[in-house]
């Protein structure tokens, strides 16, 4: 009984998820198959004058781990965002959840706790793909693994800030449309970043997507320094932590008015 | 001995902004009672029920709950509440079972003694055959029922119901109410709210009229009619644009008198005498009736208005 209550909460979510748990799942494993196929293997084959080499790594190399971070990226802020406001407006589970000996801190808590098992199962099943494509030169690339899931947490933390602030879910499509798409572009996913005119590069280098892309990369084809890598996950750590304090500041206010 | 009463509330009060949902008002609730707050739409009710379910923190005044103090003890004092919110918020995705299993481990009991309170509290509300049903399919009254029985999943000392049976038809709303007598009978001390007037009546040991953020009358639903009205109620239908002549010819039959847009009331002892009265004055109404006064009545006589627009 010494569980914290806000594992309480996190059941809920659980129990949700395991009713479209199949169909998640299916789309969780097809959606890096297809990707690594066609853009690592199909399109790599045209890069560099038909080398299919990209500063002397392969293609496919270069591209998984961006791609790894994209997923993170991507279940992240699903998870974060239609839920988030559904809990507050529409099924009104977080009300049902107060309503208990759960606190505002229970409610926020569990609801990353299962946030962040779904990136990382996400995570996780995009690395087998990779792995299973040959596409991890280094085997430090594991640690791309938990890299990937730090840099979602970096997105749901502050997604559930703004999911809780908002009155209609009118802004998640602007935010997929003009934050996550363009991120997803132009962050180093599909290309370096050193290929962006120069003005934006430092635009790149405060996003979020630019150190996981580049934190998982490094650790992929073994290019890793201490160094960086620390430098990435302090930087990721600063958006969760400040995610999370507003969010939990935003809860309050919302749910104990 | 205010040490006895579960609830205790003086000069509580509950501002949003400018805004003074609550202002001042004092109760206290005792074990075993089934205490109401009767009033209109945006009487403060609803904001009262959030307080005492330690959801929404008091601006002023102080409260009292389980003598525990809902600031710094809200989670243990949440943990003996059983809450019936005015709008459900079930787990429409998941099954009936699911929900009262889910919800109990919010409590932080046992699967195993979550498991067993829900097949007796399925039983208790009448859904054991329904168990395995996601609760989108339910009907309201199915809805409502089964979340009382998510409410007593903690067996709690208090239940709050905000509305309990609003939106509901007349049949499911006196299931409902078979359903909460039982819970009554059992010593769990019920506190609800409602603008339903019987719902009150058939429910309430006691009660507060609440307008405007304030308690303007007090007491069980027989002395608010006693105090507040007499015995019987006269209701006359004239033609529309009579209505204001005839009023003037029969103010001097009733101890006091209103006039609807629809009707006229006449609160009398003896409403078939005031109703030969005012044949003998050769008035012929279009259609008259006698009947008991009701808490309605008291709050139009209190209020001016009426309860449900």
């Amino acid at each position: 009984m010494a569980a914290p209550l806000a594992l309480r909460s996190a059941e809920h979510w659980f129990a949700l998820y395991r009713r479209t748990f199949r169909m998640s799942l299916f789309t969780t494993v097809l959606n890096p198959v297809l990707f690594l196929a066609a853009m690592g293997i199909g399109l790599g084959s045209l890069v560099g004058s038909g080398t299919g080499q990209i500063n002397g790594v392969s293609y496919l190399d270069f591209l998984a781990p961006g791609l790894l971070a994209f997923t993170a990226m991507q279940t992240a802020t699903g998870e974060s965002t239609w839920p988030v406001m559904g809990a507050i407006k529409w099924n009104r589970e977080y009300l049902a959840m107060l309503a208990t000996p759960l606190s505002v801190d229970d409610v926020l808590r569990g609801h990353l706790v299962f946030i962040t098992a779904r990136i990382a199962q996400a995570c996780t099943i995009f690395v087998v793909v990779m792995m299973a494509f040959g596409a991890m030169p280094s085997r430090w690339g594991l640690m791309a693994l938990p890299m990937a899931v730090l840099a979602g947490l970096a997105f749901a933390t502050p997604c559930v800030a703004f999911a809780a602030s908002r009155e209609n879910d009118a802004g998640f499509a602007a935010l997929q449309r003009f934050v996550i798409t363009p991120l997803f572009l132009f962050s180093g996913t599909f290309f370096p970043i050193s290929q962006l005119p120069p003005a934006l590069r430092p635009i790149a280098w405060l996003t979020p997507q630019w150190h996981g892309v580049e934190g998982a990369r490094q650790l992929c084809l073994g290019t890793a320094t201490v160094a960086e890598t620390a430098g990435h996950v302090a930087y990721l750590s600063v958006w969760v932590v400040a995610g999370y304090v507003i969010a939990r500041r935003t809860f309050t206010s919302r749910l104990r008015p | 001995m205010p040490g006895e009463a579960l609830i205790a509330a003086r000069s509580l009060t509950k501002r949003f902004g400018s805004f003074t949902a609550v202002d001042g008002i004092d109760f206290e609730v005792a074990p075993g009672e089934a205490f109401g707050f009767l009033g209109p739409n945006g009487a403060g009710k609803s904001s009262t029920m959030k307080m005492i379910g330690c959801v929404s923190p008091p601006t002023s005044g102080s409260l009292t709950i389980l003598s525990l103090d809902p600031v710094h003890d809200g989670s243990r004092i949440r943990g003996r509440l059983g809450v019936v919110p005015q709008e459900d918020n079930l787990d429409l995705e998941l099954t009936v079972r699911e929900n009262l299993l889910i919800y109990g481990r919010y409590f932080d009991l046992p699967r195993s003694v979550v498991r067993e309170r829900a097949d007796e509290l399925l039983d208790f509300v009448q859904l054991s055959e329904r168990a395995n049903d996601k609760v989108d399919a339910l009907s309201g009254g199915m809805k409502r029922r089964l979340t009382i029985a998510r409410a007593l999943i903690n067996e709690p000392d208090i239940v709050l119901l905000d509305e309990p049976t609003t939106g509901l038809d007349p049949q499911a709303r006196h299931v409902l109410w078979d359903r909460l007598y039982r819970l009554k009978q059992r010593g769990v001390t019920l506190v609800l709210t409602t603008h339903y007037m019987d719902e009150a009546e058939q429910l309430c040991d006691r009660l507060v009229v609440m307008d405007g953020g304030h308690i303007v009358a007090e007491g069980s639903p027989r002395q608010l009619i006693e105090a507040h009205t007499s015995r019987e109620v006269l209701e006359l239908r004239f033609g529309i644009d009579e209505h204001s002549v005839t009023a003037d010819k029969l103010a001097d039959l009733a101890d006091r008198m209103e006039v609807l847009p629809d009707r006229i009331l006449l609160s009398t002892p003896d409403g078939e005498a005031a109703l030969a009265a005012v044949h003998q004055r050769g008035l012929v109404p279009e259609s008259s009736l006698v009947r008991r006064s009701t808490l309605e009545d008291v709050f139009l006589r209190l209020t001016g208005r009426r309860l449900v627009d």
